[in-house]
């Protein structure tokens, strides 16, 4: 029994040197120094929020905005299969992130709003409601909270969404669904909430 | 009895049974472990177990998906799962997993099985949309058992219900219009292009050839196409055989097999299953096709390729339910009739295959082309999957919904007029007002 555990025990050692050396060699792929920044959640989602928000103003501006309003080269449309048109920009974003739900569940994003055109599109977590609360009263600040849905936590970010583009105030503001008909340029619509897993 | 004895029958007997399982489970009849009756949709591929289920694994989402995800995603699944992977419906999802299929779809459960092969109560929408009746007005006095009636919502396909279009076509002309279906053209694969019309003369058969047969084949589209008796005898330059294999038509015909094989007709080969005969269908069939085996030559005249023989006849030489038996004496029959004795231009018959294996405009290598989809289960159920690709191109959507949602009518074959207003497009146009 003795030489048993004293066997166990060499091994044990010999199995942790090798560990240790080997990932000392091997812990970096490219052999060069290691590049993780280790930065935060919220450092994070402010990175990808800046991504999307940069996306989304070039569409709104850049694409639809450009060739349905000043062009007239094609108009978008909430039913873009059907009438060959471009996507709405709300649409566009929303597709991304089904797109990137397929990949990938260590963050999320959604485009919400206290006066959303589909229901299904209004704060229902506490969260949410007061991160819209939040960044319609001062849009400038993002609203930072930590929130278990299903179990799982999450630090939630909610950035403000504004109108950058006429096409964003007349449509909102024409749909017969839409429950807020007064946006001007510039007007907080809604806001983009980012999620990230945390554990 | 001693004891000796009892364990010796006791042991014997457990070996022998577990031997016959064995030899069931092997020897590919399966039913012996059918926990139920399995549905009408997967009932032909049954004794394909692992097709679905994984070893102590359950039923694989994917396994669902590898046969259904194309057809959801030319749906534009109006309930896809990616919608739902944001956390913030980890509350919904909690009650009601939507982003399984088998949430809503469960196997083997015939009692609670509808035509749909939907296994909730008929009012699961209630979970998620309570609050429509507050939002629309006019949904006020319905109750929750009423948003799949035929005419109003689909879960997954709503392609043909969503609002705006509605609205749209509600405004358009009710009247039926004479029309016609899109013109479909011969596919020429690109093995067979630039090549020179065949004759009778050229046919590069051996002697087994009747003169009958080589006469079929001269005045078909193949022979039109420069395609020879050995470019489907030989194969890739392999012997000659009498009774080549569909996977010869296939080596041109891309894009047919695929929908033939996610069908009815074809879904046993696409398991690697024996193919379906008409003894295997649960739909009343003739008695005199119960033993024949399906592929491309069963409905297509192998060397006139008839695709007109395809359409109607072959489908009635076996089908021989109430809504088949009633198509000769229907208004798209006497349609068909005009079409065929040439006093009505091409398409503006009504076959079987118009509604069932309809034409689909698709984008194939760069070029749009009119491909007849032959996965005749596609538009099946719900029916309203049937509007846009079939119905529309001669009736207005109002029509074409209200007869949709009368069983009666689409027994009888559409011979009269529908008995009920489906007023889903007058909800809508009402919202609009």
């Amino acid at each position: 029994m003795t030489h048993l555990l004293s066997n166990c025990r060499l091994w044990l050692i010999v199995s942790a040197t090798l560990l240790t050396v080997l990932s000392g060699c091997g812990g970096n792929p490219s052999g060069g120094p290691d590049e993780s920044v280790g930065i935060s959640a919220k450092v994070m989602a402010d990175a990808l929020h800046a991504v999307m928000e940069s996306d989304r103003t070039v569409y709104a501006t850049r694409v639809v905005h450009r060739l349905q309003d000043q062009e007239n080269v094609i108009r978008a449309s909430e039913h873009w299969r059907d009438e060959k048109a471009l996507p709405l920009p709300a649409q566009m974003f929303r597709m991304g992130a089904q797109e990137a739900a397929k990949k990938t569940d260590t963050f999320s994003y959604s485009l919400l709003s206290k006066w959303p055109i589909n229901k299904k599109n209004a704060p229902r977590t506490e969260m949410e409601i007061a991160g819209l609360d939040s960044v319609a009263k001062d849009p400038s600040k993002p609203f930072y909270g930590r929130e278990s849905l299903g179990g799982i936590e999450y630090l939630t970010a909610v950035y403000a969404d504004q109108a950058v583009s006429p096409a964003c105030v007349t449509c909102h503001n024409a749909h017969q669904d839409s429950p807020r008909t007064d946006f001007e340029l510039g007007d907080t619509m809604g806001g983009i909430v980012i999620r990230i897993r945390l554990r | 009895m001693h004891p000796r004895f009892l364990t010796f029958v006791w042991i014997m007997t457990t070996v022998g049974l577990a031997a016959y399982l064995a030899i069931q489970i092997s020897g590919g009849n399966r039913s012996l472990f059918l926990p139920g009756r399995t549905s009408d949709g997967h009932h032909q591929i049954e004794p394909a177990c692992d097709a679905c289920h994984t070893p102590f694994g359950g039923v694989r989402q994917d396994a669902c998906l590898e046969c259904h995800q194309a057809e959801l995603a030319a749906a534009e699944d109006s309930h896809a799962g990616s919608k739902f992977a944001d956390p913030r419906n980890a509350g919904d999802l909690a009650r009601l997993d939507v982003r399984q299929c088998i949430t809503c779809h469960i196997e083997h459960r015939p009692e609670i099985t509808d035509a749909m092969g939907l296994t909730l109560p008929v009012d699961f929408c209630h979970g998620c949309h309570a609050d429509v009746v507050e939002q629309r007005p006019t949904h006020r006095d319905m109750s929750f058992d009423t948003c799949a009636s035929a005419g109003c919502h689909n879960y997954h396909d709503n392609r043909s219900l969503y609002e705006d279009f509605l609205v749209r076509q509600g405004n358009s002309e009710h009247a039926t219009v004479a029309s016609a279906l899109p013109e479909r053209k011969a596919w020429i694969s690109r093995e067979a292009d630039g090549r020179l019309p065949l004759t009778a003369a050229d046919a590069d058969r051996t002697t087994s050839a009747t003169l009958e047969l080589i006469d079929a084949w001269a005045g078909s589209a193949h022979a039109g196409a420069g395609v020879a008796c050995s470019d489907c005898h030989r194969g890739q330059g392999s012997r000659w055989t009498d009774h080549p294999l569909d996977r010869v038509c296939s080596s041109c015909h891309e894009l047919e097999p695929q929908g033939f094989v996610a069908g009815k007709h074809g879904m046993r080969r696409s398991v690697d299953l024996n193919p379906v005969t008409p003894s295997g269908a649960r739909l009343p069939m003739r008695s005199d096709s119960m033993s024949r085996t399906l592929g491309c030559g069963s409905c297509h005249d192998v060397h006139a390729v008839n695709v007109r023989h395809a359409a109607v006849d072959a489908c009635l030489s076996c089908h021989a339910d109430e809504h088949s038996l009633a198509y000769s004496g229907s208004p798209h029959f006497r349609l068909w009739q005009a079409e065929l004795s040439v006093e009505e231009k091409p398409g503006s018959g009504v076959s079987c295959a118009s509604c069932h294996l309809p034409r689909e405009r698709r984008r194939v290598a760069g070029e749009d082309r009119i491909v007849v989809q032959h996965n005749q289960n596609a538009n099946l159920r719900p029916n309203e999957k049937m509007i846009r690709d079939v119905c529309l191109n001669c009736h207005s959507l109002v029509l074409a919904i209200d007869a949709l949602a009368d069983p009666d009518l689409v027994r009888r074959n559409f011979v009269g007029l529908p008995s009920r207003h489906v007023g889903s497009i007058d909800m809508a146009l009402s919202g609009e007002d």
